[in-house]
């Protein structure tokens, strides 16, 4: 809940800090005011959502230490270095670029305030890599050694921790969210500058707006499809049980259908998507429970194997941890060597445990690629009315580009049901699942959190968007014509 | 060349004629110094206390080891799960 609401202000900054920084580019190269006024509007915008979605992420850290001490603790070194990295580059590149983005017009070079609204959108990238970083690893932990004497994942050496940055999920993922990120700042300076044609205030300034953000919405599709592709590649081969979820796929098999909605499927389209290949195997959920054979011709465990395997990998852990004797400590190190990748398993009490709930991360899926599909489409067409000067005669389209703001977040909040809930019941894949990560709190204490957490960022939600509109009719300080 | 007092004289001054001169942005700050103070005064306090303070790092370990290992008695095979 915390992660997806911090997750409603995340995309519109790094989208709109896209738009802006563009615009703002547009004005230093052609030397128009009009550029000028145009950049600070949308800026403000972009400084309202940032004010309010600012520090919505340190509540994730409070209950870290709070409701998932366990897993805190499990992760420290692996979550510390990159969350350490990001709080530290965020707060030094925000606090001077962004400064200097507010108070320097005027003040500084237009290319020096340039390029600090360039780094502003740069820092908070590169913000999110980290992020994704740590995320990433929850959902293929690579790089780590887990070590018996501290119950801790560690990284050994400067290597372990490239292999952490470069863990290929979190690559797929910043890719995907960032470029989400520019369709949702993309679809909203449409939808805005829609809202002002519909009105018949300020056309100019609205047309140019909305092209600018179609281009960079358009840009942002694009880049979603591919890095989506690669992100349905990695959920393939590291979490086959999200994928065959998200496709509600009982019994798998070589040329795989697509199931569009339940009832029209695209043959093969499955096997294409998740493995570039049209004979590629894809598992499904009954084939991962029982065993199967990958595409590498591995022969991949049952869970109920990898329940046995960790429970002696858990057995070995209990062992090493209370025995004196050197040689019981060697023989129980090695065991849990052997089987520590399966040692989440051993927490489980029935294979079907790692399914997770179908049906929300089926509908999620569909929705998530539906609605961004159809933002794309009106994002095109968008760039059509604009080149053809049919902005007049298609209403409709300005009343889809409004229509289409709340179902960027929509959109967004459905991929994030489909990377968080399709990974249950895991939060480190394999390692560690939910009921063993969190903290022994009372049920009453996590209420008391969550409502309080719910209400005080519900207010703070109403303001911003009391703000967000406010400002939005007021508009821009170009010439209302 | 400007002394580093210099600089530090004119990077205060423009932070502080930034702040100075707001308009809009203003109440915008006052909220960001509202839920910053509810965050770490009120919610930090008060409810998200760290289900693990006060305990040193080998006592961090021995509690998690124990939450994770548990008392598993011996190992059972796939068949106890009658797949």
């Amino acid at each position: 809940m915390t992660a997806a609401y911090h997750w409603l202000f995340v995309p519109l900054t790094l989208g709109l800090a896209l738009v802006m920084a563009v615009m703002e580019t547009i004005y230093v190269v052609k030397k128009d005011e009009f550029w000028k006024k145009t950049a600070q509007f949308w800026m403000k915008l972009f400084a309202i959502n940032f004010a309010v979605g600012i520090a919505t992420g340190i509540i994730l850290e409070f209950e870290f230490g709070t409701n998932w001490s366990n897993y805190s603790w499990f992760v420290g070194d692996m979550f510390g270095a990159p969350l350490a990295i990001e709080g530290i580059l965020a707060f030094f590149m925000e606090a001077t670029f962004f400064a200097v983005m507010f108070f320097g017009w005027n003040k500084v070079g237009k290319r020096f305030h340039l390029a600090s609204t360039w780094l502003t959108g740069i820092g908070a990238t590169i913000s999110a890599y980290w992020i994704l970083v740590a995320n990433g690893w929850m959902q293929n932990p690579v790089g780590t050694t887990f070590n018996p004497e501290t119950v801790r994942s560690e990284m050994a050496s400067a290597a372990a921790f490239w292999e952490v940055i470069s863990n290929p999920v979190a690559v797929s993922k910043f890719f995907h969210s960032v470029t989400s990120g520019w369709v949702t700042g993309g679809i909203f300076v449409v939808g805005v500058s829609a809202w002002y044609l519909l009105k018949g205030r300020h056309k100019t300034f609205a047309t140019k707006s909305m092209l600018v953000g179609s281009i960079v919405g358009l840009v942002g599709s694009a880049a979603v499809m591919l890095s989506g592709d690669s992100s349905g590649i990695h959920a393939a081969e590291f979490q086959p049980m999200k994928l065959a979820a998200a496709e509600g796929l009982q019994d798998g098999g070589k040329r795989a259908a697509f199931t569009i909605v339940p009832g029209i499927k695209i043959p093969g389209m499955l096997s294409i998507l998740a493995t570039h290949d049209l004979d590629g195997y894809v598992p499904g959920i009954n084939d991962i429970l029982n065993g199967y054979t990958d595409n590498d011709g591995n022969a991949i465990p049952s869970v109920a194997e990898k329940m046995a395997m960790g429970r002696e990998a858990l057995v070995a852990l209990s062992i090493y941890r209370t025995t004196e004797d050197p040689t019981e400590k060697a023989e129980a190190r090695y065991a849990l060597e052997e089987n520590v990748q399966y040692m989440g398993y051993g927490h489980l009490e029935k294979p079907e445990d790692i399914v997770p709930p179908v049906g929300v991360v089926f509908w999620a899926f569909r929705f998530m690629i539906g609605l961004g599909m159809l933002i794309a489409l009106v994002l095109l067409l968008s760039v059509i009315a604009v080149w053809k000067d049919k902005l007049g005669k298609w209403q409709w389209l300005l009343w889809a580009a409004i229509v289409c703001i709340p179902l960027a977040y929509v959109t967004g909040q459905c991929g994030w049901i489909v990377a968080e809930v399709g990974r249950q019941p895991w939060t480190i894949q394999g390692l560690l699942p939910v009921n063993v990560a969190i903290s022994s709190l009372s049920a009453g204490a996590v209420k008391t959190t969550f409502f309080l957490f719910l209400a005080i960022f519900t207010l703070f939600l109403i303001i911003e968007i009391r703000i967000l509109v406010g400002a939005i009719k007021k508009g821009p300080e170009t010439q209302n014509e | 060349m400007k002394s580093i007092k210099d600089t530090m004289t004119a990077v205060w001054h423009f932070y502080r004629d930034g702040f100075r001169n707001m308009t809009w942005g203003r109440p915008l700050v006052w909220l960001i110094l509202l839920k910053v103070f509810i965050l770490f005064a009120v919610l930090r306090l008060f409810f998200f206390k760290p289900a693990m303070a006060g305990l040193s790092d080998e006592e961090r370990s021995r509690v998690v080891g124990e939450r994770i290992a548990g008392p598993p008695a011996e190992s059972p095979s796939p068949e106890t799960y009658n797949l």
